[in-house]
């Protein structure tokens, strides 16, 4: 009797044993998917920081962050980073003149003004706008922006910060609208009912109830645009020209970080080489930069969250 | 002391009015500027695409996508781009789909709230900010050099895939996150175990989800031209990759994958840099090619998340 009932139990055991087994085994393998995103970040650090070493062992930290020279490429070499981020900084700083005005203004009206059916056509189409490449936006500020700015001021150089700033700042205003337009959707409706309730204005709700308690959304928005901005390659690669030159003067040409390392992909990589060693060097401070604006616009976002 | 606090009314009506009547001219004033403003980034935007459009247009036709690029600009054209362009995205796609949606599965189904879920959410979230040109170095770095693949379709392909990675991740969450409790308890109650419940239940609903976030990110790296320049995609290729399908067994070869190649942005940003005009009508033809494409699959993707929204009701 016995033996037969251990007979039918030990196959249902075996099966569920089994059964649990694989369980595990799957369980370990999406763990394992999950765990590549970490592995992505530690690859990225491990790769700046290594390649970048041996570029600081010969040029001193202080001499990259302090000279104002930066000509790789020449029979006297300079490695100062200032140059760059200077580029960088003047073509993020009219990006964001030009987005910062358009991208809350269309946030505010999508979210407080325009009617249920004109928010539902227009969102998709910010959508699909931050879908177009960036070479495109390119094409766009050296063939035609700057051409027609130098209509309007003659001396402005082919190759200048004015034009492709503009275009990044046309390409980061759905960005900026779409997020902080969700941010003020976030608002709860009863602070918009009590504000009509006491009799304001549309715009009177907008802009003193809706925007100040959005406001960490809202910076949120900006903080990200700014760091896609510091990021953006190919607009300033293709229109901004590729010369590091120590200026904020926004007529003038100058290359920005990444038009610093896509200049030297496009040339022979000597592999080793000190000019192998700059892009590195180069990705990594514009990686500390977008990471610190990250976090900043984390903290931002989170404090939003908070509220509500 | 209750008295205080009562608005003093006010008793004259004309200055009320006025007051009312300003606040409203304020108000459609806003709304007018707020029309404005979109109306004139539209038509920006609008002449800017219609430029682009009718600038390449005379070299819009089959020769076009069928040529090689060359010397001479008029013959020149996109048929080894847009070749790269398939064969690096079939890369792209079959590393990041699958990588991707076992990762959204994971934190959404399986993960525990301990440091660990933590650490993977927070590296999602992080690198989804990373700019484009960065995974070009780490690309360069260890594709390229320490794993020693060069610079291949195959680099390029698993480049791309980091920068999709995030966004299918993402969308897979978002997607799993739609779907109700009692679907999962249901499963459970006839005996499903946890990976029968993803599979087969959790997995299919949020299908349309994942469908979306996975155009998105095809659509992306089809544009994205930094990090691909940055591990050293050749600018000028004038034969095509081996064939990934053969007649002869075993039909299947995998030699293109270490091939060199060209994308379609590569090519239109190589045609910019010339200085002669011909070129510029070639970039004007290939950029109007790539918004084609991108427009396309980010209008199907948000066409899909739109019917879903409509369609499901728990």
């Amino acid at each position: 009797m016995n033996s037969t009932k251990n007979l039918t139990i030990s196959p249902r055991l075996a099966k569920n044993f089994r059964r649990n087994f694989i369980e595990r085994l799957i369980e370990l393998g999406l763990l394992f998917s999950g765990i590549i995103a970490v592995f992505i970040t530690i690859a990225i650090l491990y790769v700046l920081i290594s390649e970048a070493i041996p570029f600081f062992q010969h040029v001193s930290i202080y001499e990259f962050l302090t000279d104002t020279v930066w000509t790789p490429n020449f029979s006297i070499k300079h490695y100062g980073i200032l140059p760059l981020v200077s580029g960088t900084l003047t073509t993020t700083g009219i990006a964001l003149i030009v987005a910062v005005p358009l991208g809350t203004i269309t946030a505010i009206y999508l979210s407080e003004f325009a009617t249920h059916k004109v928010r539902e056509t227009i969102k998709p189409i910010l959508e699909l706008l931050v879908g177009v490449p960036t070479v495109v936006f390119g094409y766009f500020a050296l063939m035609i922006v700057t051409p027609f700015l130098q209509k309007i001021y003659p001396d402005l150089s082919t190759f200048n910060m004015l034009g492709p700033g503009i275009v990044m700042g046309i390409m980061i205003v759905p960005y900026i609208a779409s997020l902080a337009e969700d941010a003020m959707r976030a608002v709860p409706m009863a602070m918009r009912e009590g504000a009509y309730a006491m009799g304001a204005t549309r715009y009177q709700t907008a802009v003193r109830v809706i925007t100040p308690a959005a406001i960490s959304g809202i910076i949120a928005a900006y903080i990200l645009a700014i760091s896609r901005a510091v990021g953006e390659t190919m607009i300033v690669a293709i229109a901004a020209g590729q010369q590091a030159n120590f200026t904020f003067n926004p007529v003038e040409s100058a290359a920005t970080i990444t038009a610093y390392i896509v200049s030297v992909a496009l040339g022979d990589l000597e592999h080793d080489g000190i000019g192998y060693q700059s892009i590195f060097a180069a990705g990594l401070t514009l990686l500390i930069m977008t990471l610190f604006l990250n976090i900043l616009g984390h903290i931002a976002r989170k404090k939003f969250a908070e509220r509500y | 002391m209750k008295k205080d606090l009562k608005p003093k009314p006010i008793k004259d009506l004309g200055l009320m009015r006025a007051l009312i009547a300003k606040h409203k001219r304020f108000d459609s004033l806003f709304a007018i500027l707020g029309i404005f403003v979109l109306a004139s980034l539209t038509i920006t935007l609008l002449i800017l695409f219609l430029d682009l459009v009718i600038d390449g247009y005379p070299r819009l036709n089959l020769d076009f996508f069928s040529n090689f690029p060359s010397r001479r600009a008029a013959r020149a054209g996109i048929l080894s781009a847009w070749v790269g362009s398939s064969l690096v995205l079939i890369v792209t796609f079959l590393s990041a789909v699958p990588l991707g949606i076992a990762a959204g599965v994971y934190l959404e189904e399986y993960a525990k709230k301990n440091w660990l879920s933590d650490l993977i959410e927070i590296n999602v979230s992080n690198l989804a900010g990373v700019p484009s040109i960065i995974y070009g170095l780490l690309a360069l770095g260890l594709f390229v050099y320490q794993f020693g693949l060069g610079q291949t379709i195959l680099t390029a392909g698993l480049t791309l895939a980091l920068l999709m990675l995030p966004i299918v991740i993402v969308s897979t969450r978002e997607a799993i996150r739609a779907i109700p409790v009692h679907i999962r308890e249901a499963a459970y109650a006839v005996g499903a175990t946890k990976w029968q419940v993803c599979l087969q239940h959790v997995i299919p609903y949020s299908y349309g989800g994942i469908l979306t976030g996975v155009i998105i990110g095809m659509a992306r790296a089809i544009g994205e031209t930094a990090p691909v320049i940055t591990i050293g995609a050749l600018t000028f290729i004038a034969f095509l990759p081996p064939s990934p399908v053969g007649i002869e067994p075993p039909f299947i070869n995998f030699d293109w994958l270490n091939a060199g190649f060209t994308v379609l942005p590569i090519q239109m940003f190589n045609w910019i840099s010339r200085p002669q005009l011909a070129f510029h009508i070639n970039a004007a033809a290939t950029g109007a090619v790539i918004i084609m494409l991108t427009l396309l699959m980010n209008g199907a993707a948000i066409k899909i998340r739109y019917n879903i929204r409509k369609k499901i009701k728990w």
